[in-house]
């Protein structure tokens, strides 16, 4: 059974007090410990999806069910209580954090919210996430401003997978990263996928990190789907025009992978 | 700390502490050296200040001694503006976060219950309120945050709209948080800065919204009150200005050196900010 499948969503906007369609008719599913990735230009309507399977906005129209159950029919606490399993990481980490936050209340937070660890329990998960990510223990009693980029979206991780999600929205996750830091954390998340059969919604404009780590992909263009299918197929013979314009924008791919 | 260094830079904000260090040491003083009730008659009536060094700035038309009146005028003054000030901040902050925060028909509403309050001048609602009720320490506070709280709201709330669209507000839901702790633990802390901003003018403000209710007789009566002397004094205001002066001159200092001390503050917590 699919983690998530998404069914004709759409949503709306105003632009100019004219009605367009941000997102329009999309259709996909992810698999356990399935990485899609979702590319388009600027936009294309990929965030909107992301917020839209996050339940942070509301479609206009469509279906998202998550491990079999109707997603938009749930609300209030039922819904609150969902979202351990639909976690996300941002593209900016220090945008993604209370700029007052330490790194421990930042892990506490989802433990406390979910009831996943006794008080006195809590520091030792903290310390457990952080050593998962790849991070020192002694960095919880810091503050989110003190540490490096790279640091930061090994906490988002951290964060995210706190609450042993089954489905991880990526919105950009490493567009802002150094190359080299962006490297470490696409393998702490295949790593992760690896391990706890976690599933990536990988949104991305970049196509070399996408064919680096997704199964699929999905091309988007004006908020529908232009084209689909296996990730490296697909950016090795482009169908649609947009897919042939962000392949042919990305040159290095070529040389990039075998 | 570093903005402490900023903040004594500037003279103004010395000037401003500094007096309103030595309104605190008088309020905080009072009882110990005036321990009797200021109201009590101390020696004979209009004797002027100067005089007598027991009685050093005289005493009033009943005798009593100015000095006295003044230091625990100092007390229901500091208290009053103080307790005013926060009562105003905490609700106006609580009622901005809300609006702000939860949008729709809630911020409707509330943003027009403080149109409300807004659009009647604060003294007059003050003023009703405290005849309405009657006059006591308590009331007077409350009549005071009825007509404050509206501006800090309304900056709470113009805040709030801005930080309630970051990424980590959007992160604290998808986190399953409660909606109430992203708004006052996650929110609120982040929006207090401009907030704050407001206090001193807020204290300043309360501060002579008291003296003026007590001049007009709306004080609590079981307290010494600087309006209330400034009223007293005006009876005989051609045989004995000082006692008038003498509470006159201390208001406007107290309401110069909060209002100076706040600017401090705040400016050199924006340099601070604009260091960083
Ligand atoms: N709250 C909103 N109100 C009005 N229009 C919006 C809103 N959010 C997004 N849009 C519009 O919807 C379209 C899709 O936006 P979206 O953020 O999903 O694009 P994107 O593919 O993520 O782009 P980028 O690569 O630049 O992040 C854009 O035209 C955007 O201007
Ligand atoms: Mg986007």
């Amino acid at each position: 059974m699919s983690v998530l499948t998404v069914s004709s969503l759409a949503k709306r906007y105003r632009r100019g007090g004219k009605p367009f369609a941000a997102v329009d008719d999309v259709s996909f599913e992810i698999n356990p410990a399935e990485t899609l990735a979702v590319a388009g230009p600027s936009g294309s309507g990929k965030s909107t999806i992301a917020k839209l399977v996050l339940r942070l906005i509301e479609p206009d129209a469509g279906r998202i069910d998550f491990e079999g159950q109707d997603l938009l029919a749930l609300s209030g606490a039922t819904l609150r209580a969902k979202r351990a399993k639909v976690q996300m990481v941002f593209q900016d980490p220090l945008a993604a954090f209370n700029p007052r936050a330490t790194v421990a209340r930042v892990l506490d937070d989802p433990l406390r919210t979910h009831n996943i660890a006794s008080r006195a329990d809590r520091p030792r998960r903290i310390a457990a996430l952080l050593e998962r990510v790849g991070l020192d223990a002694g960095l919880a009693a810091r503050a989110i401003h003190e540490i490096s980029g790279g640091q930061r979206q090994r906490v988002a991780i951290a964060r995210a997978i706190a609450t042993r999600p089954s489905l991880i929205v990526l919105d950009e996750a490493v567009s802002a990263l150094d190359v080299s830091v962006r490297g470490q954390i696409l393998e702490l998340l295949l790593d992760l996928q690896r391990q706890e059969r976690i599933a990536y919604l990988f949104i991305s404009h970049d196509l070399g990190v996408i064919r680096a780590v997704a199964h699929r992909v999905v091309i988007l263009d004006a908020g529908r789907i232009a084209e689909s299918g296996d990730a490296r197929d697909v950016i090795a013979k482009p169908q649609s025009a947009i897919g042939k314009a962000l392949v042919a924008a990305t040159p290095r791919l070529i040389r990039n992978r075998p | 700390m570093n903005w402490l260094r900023h903040f004594f830079r500037t003279p103004e904000a010395v000037a401003g502490a500094l007096i309103l260090a030595l309104l605190a040491a008088m309020a905080l003083a009072a009882p110990l050296l005036f321990p009797g009730d200021p109201q009590a008659i101390a020696g004979p009536a209009l004797l002027p200040p100067f005089q007598d060094w027991s009685l050093p700035l005289g005493t009033d038309r009943l005798g009593r001694d100015v000095l006295a009146e003044l230091f625990h005028g100092a007390r229901t003054s500091l208290a009053v503006g103080l307790a005013a000030a926060a009562a105003a901040l905490l609700i106006g902050a609580v009622v901005g976060t809300l609006a702000g925060f939860a949008g729709g028909l809630i911020d409707e509403a509330l943003m027009r219950i403080t149109d409300a309050f807004q659009t009647v001048p604060s003294f007059l609602l003050a003023l009703a309120f405290v005849s309405i009720v009657g006059p006591s320490l308590g009331v007077v506070v409350a009549a005071i945050t009825l007509g404050a709280w509206t501006g800090p709201a309304r900056v709470a709330r113009a805040e709030v709209l801005s930080i309630r669209e970051r990424d980590y507000v959007a992160g604290a839901r998808v986190i399953g948080m409660h909606p109430l702790e992203i708004a006052f633990r996650e929110v609120l802390p982040n929006a207090l800065p401009p907030v704050l901003a407001l206090s001193s003018v807020i204290v300043a403000a309360a501060i002579l919204t008291e003296a003026a209710l007590s001049f007009l007789g709306l004080g609590d009566p079981n307290r010494v009150t600087w309006g209330g002397m400034i009223s007293e004094g005006r009876t005989v205001l051609r045989t004995a200005p000082f006692l008038s002066i003498v509470p006159g001159v201390a208001l406007v200092l107290t309401v110069l050196g909060v209002y100076l001390a706040g600017e401090g503050v705040v400016e050199s917590t924006a340099v601070r900010r604009s260091l960083s």
